[in-house]
């Protein structure tokens, strides 16, 4: 054998930070070649892809955009990942807060008060925690794996929004067309340039991450969440309380999540509709590990997401490349991320020409 | 395939600086540049197929005056107003938003564009530079129902619908007038899929109608999955957008089928000429945006001349579908005798008429 794998003794963690860029210089090879297949000049397909969309302000500011809700539900699912509860269910915890947002939103179609955001915002925020109390109330007195109920709450959740924007929330005035009435001034998020959409809601997003970052690194309650995700029994032997801290992870996310909804339904949108999410709630799950549940790594994560939706959109106006190309690039990402993430427990040793070399370095 | 070689990359960089250049000046010689945002993809052989189609007829016609691009699969939620103003900053100057859902964005887009043309389909608010348009569907719908009536054995026929709007309760009740007409025993059922484009429920919800004693399937949806199912289950369909025969040569009865090539290549001329005006176009058979697909061989020659006496009628106006007398399903006379419903009325129907069943949702 000249090439050999063999099990390090314990994690890189050179790797672990490593494997990201590497997947990511593989992808962008890969993509080269993708364009290149497609008979476009690879430098101006990648230039398109990953840098037009992003060349001024107007872009920088919709990569901003873009990127709020997918961050806000992928902190919040960091810290469920680092307890090691599995909740798939932002994209629901999401669409209730849009909901709950909403409603409060239209109680306020003819005021002008300052209390009205703020009360939106919480409201919100509410909504998405009391969806994510379900599972979590669930598994601490049923056992039941929040995996599955987490996931099935999505599509209910998806279809009392639905019934929400089709039913009661349905603009009076609107021909009955799905969508609720547009949202007044004082229920408008508030946008951070003027004359672009780059919302309060992107500021929440990094204010999000940044406690996050405190809260898992210098706080007793960050310390038995890491300790409850690594070793569940450590944590029982500790006397921590895993059913509070289980509670407590899926309301943060649902926090989280629901303040990523009503920031959508509040912010670029205006509005209820029935497509408040095209999945952000999924692509955070994605953005999460590829961020490693590390604050700094999701916030680069959720731009980069964010960059190859734009991209993919800049792709099809600019050189009329197909669509599929952008879940292309995400796919490969994702693939390339999980093969580079062999190297963090294993390595590849090049051996020689004179095989049967037993090396024994640490 | 072409090669890849450090010349064609040199070229590929050359012709960025160039083309980022001169992008800023427009010469009066230039060809019109056209944008189309498309709900869903090219390939769904409905909806967006048919706009594609038109997208390419005009560029036939036109050829060498205008450059088209386009965006496919673009959610009507946040994304919609970044890529119209994406296509509007990139210099198009005729956009086309092709779904309902876009009508808000498009308006907020139009208004940081006040020179660039755009048209929204199947909207009702129109702006300064903001036009609409859409299509008599009804008046095709009518002619199935005409056929419908003579085909059935079990007097029931099945309704796939999207969503309870007046476009869709308009060619539901265009239906059942034309099936009345003919067989005033037969009924019409109808399953809200909430979805336009969807074609797992598609099927499902046209099984479900078969199921249910329907021998015939007709769809306001746009993929041709429940004409599919019809064809397995060995009972009749009618398409919808386009012609949808190769999906079921036995079971496609025939369609109420869209043409936008003629209505886009008129708006683009009317542009290039700057006669362009931002109204309202709701066209029909008369003006060739409405057609039937072919009809199957198992309709009866005497039904096809019925109906084609019928459809020159429309044509000539001496017939339309909405003339009264029109009953709801109540058995109460909401169109009297001699009257004809204003498009104001069409355009915003909320009620069924005799001979559907169940409730509208509200």
């Amino acid at each position: 054998m000249l090439v050999n794998v063999e099990r390090r003794a314990q994690g890189s963690r050179t790797m672990a930070y490593m494997s990201p860029v590497l997947a990511m210089v593989l992808t962008l090879f890969t993509g080269a070649l993708l364009f290149w297949i497609q008979e476009q000049n690879p430098l101006q397909g990648l230039y398109t892809f990953f840098i037009l969309p992003v060349a001024d302000l107007y872009g920088l500011s919709e990569l901003g955009v873009k990127a709020a809700p997918i961050l806000l539900c992928a902190a919040g699912l960091a810290v469920c990942f680092r307890a090691n509860v599995w909740n798939i269910g932002a994209e629901g915890q999401l669409l209730m807060g849009a909901l709950f947002g909403s409603w409060v939103a239209l109680q306020f179609l003819e005021s002008t008060s300052g209390w009205a955001m703020p009360l939106v915002l919480l409201s919100g925020a509410l909504g998405g925690m009391c969806w994510a109390a379900i599972p979590a109330i669930l598994k601490n007195h049923f056992n039941t794996n929040e995996i599955l109920t987490t996931i099935m709450l999505n599509y209910v959740a998806l279809n009392l929004l639905l019934f929400g924007v089709h039913g009661p929330l349905k603009d009076p005035d609107g021909f009955n067309f799905p969508e609720s009435a547009l949202f007044s001034e004082a229920t408008t998020l508030p946008v951070l340039i003027e004359g672009y959409r780059l919302h309060l809601g992107a500021l929440l997003a990094l204010l999000a991450v940044v406690a996050v970052w405190v809260v898992l690194s210098r706080t007793f309650i960050g310390f038995q969440i890491r300790v409850l995700g690594m070793d569940s029994s450590a944590a029982h032997y500790a006397g921590f309380r895993e059913k509070k801290l289980v509670l407590l992870v899926l309301l943060f996310c649902g926090a989280m999540a629901g303040l990523a909804g009503v920031s959508e339904v509040t912010g670029p949108i205006g509005q209820l509709v029935p497509t408040v999410s095209p999945g952000y709630g999924y692509s955070a799950i994605i953005v999460a590990f590829l961020g490693r549940l590390h604050p700094v790594g999701i916030v680069l994560a959720s731009l980069l997401m964010a960059l190859v939706y734009m991209g993919s959109e800049m792709g099809q106006i600019q050189m009329g490349l197909p669509l599929a190309l952008g879940g292309l690039f995400q796919g490969v990402l994702l693939f390339y991320l999980l093969a580079c993430d062999f190297l963090i427990m294993y390595r590849i040793r090049w051996q020689g020409f004179a095989s049967n070399v037993a090396t024994n370095e640490a | 395939m072409t090669r890849l070689s450090p010349a064609r990359l040199l070229n590929g960089a050359a012709t960025l600086l160039l083309s980022a250049a001169v992008s800023t000046a427009a010469f009066a010689a230039d060809p019109l540049k056209i944008g189309f945002v498309y709900v869903g993809p090219v390939g769904d052989a409905g909806w967006t197929f048919e706009h594609d189609a038109g997208r390419k007829e005009m560029e036939e016609a036109l050829a060498g005056k205008v450059e088209t691009s386009y965006v496919e699969s673009v959610s009507e939620g946040a994304d919609s107003q970044r890529v119209i103003r994406q296509l509007a900053q990139q210099g198009h100057d005729l956009i086309f938003t092709t779904s309902f859902g876009y009508m808000n964005p498009t308006l907020k887009v139009a208004r940081a564009f006040p020179k660039t043309s755009f048209m929204h389909a199947t909207g009702y608010k129109r702006s300064k530079n903001v036009g609409t348009y859409s299509a008599r569907f009804y008046e095709g719908r009518y002619l199935t129902g005409v056929i419908a009536g003579q085909m059935t054995k079990t007097n029931t026929i099945g309704y796939v619908a999207a969503f309870p709007i007046p476009e869709v309760v308009q060619g539901i009740n265009a239906f059942t007038l034309g099936l009345h007409s003919v067989n005033p025993q037969a009924k019409v059922k109808v399953i809200w899929i909430n979805s336009w484009y969807d074609p797992a429920k598609e099927r499902e919800a046209a099984e479900a109608l078969i199921a249910q004693g329907a021998d015939i399937i007709n769809q306001h949806t746009d993929s041709p999955a429940p004409v599919q199912a019809a064809q397995e289950k060995g009972v009749y369909a009618f398409g919808y957008d386009s012609d949808m025969t190769a999906f079921g040569p036995d079971a496609h009865l025939t369609g109420s089928v869209v043409h936008w090539g003629g209505f886009y290549t008129q708006t683009a001329r009317a542009v290039m000429d700057g006669s362009w005006k931002a109204d309202d176009t709701w066209g029909g058979m008369a003006v060739d945006m409405v057609k039937m697909a072919p009809y199957n061989k198992a309709i009866p020659q005497t039904v096809i001349d019925q109906v084609e006496a019928i459809k020159a009628k429309i044509i000539d106006g001496s017939f339309h579908p909405f003339q009264g007398p029109i009953k709801d399903q109540q058995g109460e006379l909401k169109v009297a005798d001699g009257t004809t419903m204003s498009d104001g009325e069409i355009l915003s129907f909320n009620w069924y008429v005799e001979g559907v069943q169940g409730e509208l949702p509200k």
